[in-house]
């Protein structure tokens, strides 16, 4: 041994813990700060603008005369195509992936290829939209391109989510299934499905919650026309409430950014009880396994 | 007579019931599976489609614009006016507004975001973490238009008070409220990696004397290593791909600048502005919006497949 | 079982929204003796935009079973749009080229034009700058030029302050841009690139009204809705300096920055009730909005003759 003592320097280290401690507290509390001083410069600005005829009008030029119903109602549009087209074919590919495939080459690209599409930016897909929904299957600024893209952007998501909700099915449920003679069809519809649901469902609600405050790809799809009235079919053109926001938030008086802001406030509205039903469809199912 | 359960049957069958079993009904089920099976397979060739589908669109049209434009001029050009009657067609400018705005989210967005798992993962009780969690996944959940709101009317005014000669669109607006929006990415991520390293490395570490603050940036964070780059790396392609707020907040000027005090353009803010003036189809300048798509894709490409690696390579598997 | 009441609950909620949206189009019960339906589709001009809005607007009030769309993809690209066939009426801040009237005729469309109003297109600064309240058109061309080497104010006139000058203005596919360039460079299209150029006016408006040494131009309108953010420039063309206004601008003494927009349309159009009783009201209402909006109207006899062209073709 040699004479050099050990020092444990217990107090510079503790001191330094503590610091550390302070850093990632002052972490914290820059995250949360952020978000209240967003919430609050949204409601300071747009809670003036909250109303009945807020949501009844559509938009004009004359701020006090403004609303949002064109966009509500083209929002909801969006929502239910989108989930209409991404709901069958996400849980779909899902199923295969999870139940059919072959764990070979194949399926590991499909994987890759799923998690590398979820991770590309919204307006390529407001692009590929354009080029093939607008243009090459001359859908032109409808409804229908706007969901067929939005569709194509949360797929990945709601794939890998059902994938998720469906490994975490016991095999026993399935062992015990085919035990009695079901086949594989029958396995996944009557035993596998029912269980995996609600995880299912609550992935989809959250992309679906993620779709609805897609802009870029909407514009690309539907540009900023000034629109003053409700789609009546997949074909109209359309407006949706963060195209709205967007418009409103570019104007240059202060009244429409109070509007856009009111805008805000209905978006996260809806956006939240969207995250409570899913949050509620998750922690309601989840005991009965 | 003797009955045994038959394979492929309906369900269990009593063995006193007299019924004969309908044979007949294996066959068409069996066709029936065929068919579900091939359905769900196509549902999974969609994403298979998607890829191909995005790859040839940004492929074939810029081909197009590739035959009027040199690749060396647009890869290395340093003036980007498509729209004007003396055109240049260099991309570095659009380059250079996305990557000033991914750098300047960085600096806030990569301390925040791991300091914020260090702590979830390490210091805080799991009251806290059930308070602090679901405001993170708030803040990731806020749309992108309205983080442009936040920038334009709150951000932006704070930063010409203090720094005067700002413009009203500035690069800083945007890459502040980017960063804010990419944290809770990198902490939730990193949290993940963190949480998957095992408690034995920890004990061991507090075995020998190790402070917390010790054990958690000198053991677990070399350990989850590969995850928290990960994260990075996905938080920095995320941040190259944001559109709507660096569009309201960052302005509609290319050029060449390091100052965040100064307006710039982002490739995906002139994809925006592009589309908006509705750019006849067909022609050259139509064509730029998939030549700068082209590249967006192959950023966020390479970063997502870095990103997969890097897991893979870091990783350090425990028993 | 608990799939089969899900799945109906989640069912009955996604089909329980789209009645909804049904629910939005009835809209107010009106008296029309005769209900107009279909839909009527414009684009072009981002400055002669404000006008079709608030028209569009206030018919669809008056008309609740028809649909206007307005869009602002510039003066060339609604003609573009105009001559492909897509749209009904076409914005325009400047008269059609021979180009695109070429373009129409090999579609079978000839463009009806129809003035509606005079513009005075407005330079404009920003309110702290209390040098450069009047310029003359060789100062804004030595600016404007292509390949113009100017980014100070003193390099303009050498007694005004050494700040730098933001410049904004519309993008290439604009009408004001055309004008602007033909009437202030002398030539078409011929402009310096290094500005802040875009479709969306808003954007210019709200960069001049930020930045202390920023100069930009657009249409009247756009400087009216915003007079208490923005200053107007006076321009000097050789008799003294010219602000905009509804006189100057009406009787031509603001040049060379005054001119006249248009609408067009075509025979194919007209023959849709809701757009013939679209341009019939815009014309019957062009002397109460054109002037709110903030433009200059032209002659409410001149709007009589225009009715009745349109009611002869």
């Amino acid at each position: 041994m040699n004479g050099e003592r050990f020092q444990p320097n217990s107090r510079r280290r503790h001191r330094a813990g503590t610091i550390f401690k302070v850093v990632c507290l002052a972490s914290i509390a820059f995250s949360i700060l952020s978000l209240a001083l967003l919430l609050f410069d949204v409601v300071r600005d747009g809670a003036g603008w909250l109303s009945i005829d807020l949501l009844t009008h559509y938009p004009s030029r004359i701020p006090a005369r403004a609303g949002i119903k064109s966009a509500i109602l083209g929002t909801l549009w969006m929502m239910g195509l989108t989930a209409a087209v991404s709901f069958p074919i996400g849980v779909g590919a899902a199923i295969y992936l999870e139940e059919y495939a072959p764990k070979n080459w194949l399926s590991r690209i499909l994987q890759t290829n799923i998690a590398n599409l979820a991770g590309v930016p919204s307006i390529v897909y407001g692009i590929l939209g354009l080029a093939i929904f607008v243009r090459y299957f001359a859908l032109g600024r409808s409804v229908l391109a706007g969901a067929l893209t939005l569709a194509l952007l949360i797929l990945p998501v709601i794939i890998i989510a059902s994938q998720e909700a469906l490994k975490a099915v016991p095999g026993s449920l399935r062992e015990a299934s085919y035990g009695v003679g079901a086949t594989k069809w029958q396995t996944i519809r009557h035993h596998i499905f029912p269980v995996a649901l609600p995880g299912i469902l609550t992935g989809t609600i959250l992309s679906l919650s993620r779709a609805i405050g897609e802009t870029a790809p909407l514009i690309m799809i539907g540009a900023l026309t000034f629109i003053a009235f409700p789609p009546m079919s997949p074909m109209d053109p359309f407006t949706v409430l963060p195209i709205q926001i967007f418009n409103w938030t570019a104007k240059p008086q202060q009244e429409f950014h109070e509007l856009a802001a009111a805008a805000i406030i209905v978006l996260l509205v809806l956006l939240l009880v969207m995250n409570a039903a899913a949050i509620f469809l998750r922690n309601r199912y989840q005991k009965r396994i | 007579m003797e009955r045994t359960p038959e394979p492929g049957g309906a369900g269990l069958i009593p063995a006193s019931s007299g019924e004969e079993f309908d044979l007949g009904h294996r066959a068409r089920r069996r066709w029936g599976e065929r068919v579900i099976a091939g359905a769900l397979f196509f549902c999974g060739l969609v994403s298979i489609l998607t890829t191909v589908g995005i790859v040839t669109v940004l492929v074939t049209e810029s081909i197009g614009f590739f035959r009027e434009v040199p690749i060396m001029e647009f890869l290395t050009g340093t003036r980007w006016s498509p729209l004007f009657a003396d055109q240049h067609f260099g991309i570095l400018p659009l380059l250079n507004g996305t990557l000033l705005i991914a750098f300047g989210a960085m600096l806030i967005a990569l301390p925040v975001g791991l300091t914020s798992a260090i702590y979830l993962s390490e210091y805080a009780s799991l009251n806290v973490r059930g308070v602090i969690k679901p405001m993170l996944e708030i803040l990731a959940g806020i749309p992108t238009v309205v983080y442009g709101y936040f920038a334009l009317t709150f951000v932006t005014p704070i930063i010409r008070t203090l720094f005067p000669g700002t413009g009203i669109f500035n690069a800083a607006s945007g890459a502040i409220v980017v960063g804010i929006m990419i944290i809770p990415m990198v902490a939730s991520l990193s949290e993940d990696a963190l949480n998957a390293v095992p408690q034995a490395l920890r004990e061991a570490a507090y075995g020998l004397g190790a402070t917390k603050f010790e054990v958690s940036t000198k053991v677990v964070v070399p350990a989850a290593l590969s995850g928290v780059m990960a994260s990075f790396i996905l938080a920095i392609s995320r941040a190259i791909g944001e559109t709507m707020a660096v569009t309201l907040a960052a302005g509609a000027t290319p050029k060449m600048t390091l100052s965040f005090f100064e307006s710039i353009q982002t490739m995906t803010a002139y994809i925006v502005q592009i589309s908006l003036g509705e750019t006849p189809h067909g022609t050259l300048e139509y064509s730029t919006i998939f030549a700068v798509g082209l590249i967006l894709f192959l950023i966020t490409l390479a970063m997502n497949f870095l990103s997969q690696k890097v897991t893979r390579r870091f990783r350090e598997v425990y028993e | 079982m608990i799939d089969s009441k899900l799945a109906r609950v989640t069912g009955a909620a996604m089909v329980l929204l789209l009645p909804l949206a049904a629910c939005g189009g009835g809209g107010d019960v009106s008296e029309d003796t005769y209900e107009l339906t279909g839909m009527v589709t414009i684009d072009g001009s981002s400055t002669v935009f404000p006008i079709s809005e608030a028209m569009a607007e206030e018919f669809q009030i008056a008309n609740s079973g028809v649909r206007v769309t307005v869009g602002i993809s510039g003066t060339g690209g609604g003609f573009k749009k105009f001559c492909g066939g897509e749209t009904d009426i076409s914005d325009a801040s400047r008269p059609i080229k021979s180009s695109e009237i070429e373009l129409c005729r090999e579609n079978g469309i000839e463009a009806i034009e129809i003035p509606v109003a005079w513009d005075g297109l407005t330079v404009v600064r920003n309110p702290a700058n209390d040098w450069a309240t009047c310029m003359t058109v060789d100062e804004l061309k030595r600016v404007w030029q292509p390949g113009s080497s100017i980014t100070r104010w003193n390099q303009v006139r050498p007694e005004w302050p050494d700040e730098e000058i933001k410049l904004y203005g519309p993008d290439t596919d604009s009408g004001t841009f055309d004008y602007f360039t033909e009437a202030i460079v002398g030539e078409e299209d011929a402009s310096r690139d290094d500005y802040t150029a875009s479709a969306d006016d808003n954007v210019l408006v709200v960069g001049v009204e930020g930045d202390r040494g920023s100069l930009g131009y657009f249409g009247f309108a756009y400087y009216e809705e915003s007079s208490d953010k923005l200053g107007a420039v006076a321009i000097d063309n050789g008799s003294g300096c010219v602000l905009p206004g509804r006189e100057t601008i009406e009787t031509g003494t603001y040049a060379p920055l005054s001119r006249p927009m248009f609408i067009y349309t075509k025979a194919q159009a007209l023959a849709k009730p809701q757009v013939r009783a679209f341009l019939q009201f815009y014309l019957d209402n062009a002397t109460i909005f054109v002037p709110e909006v903030g433009y200059v109207p032209l002659d409410g006899e001149r709007y009589t003759g225009l009715l009745g062209t349109l009611n002869a073709n």
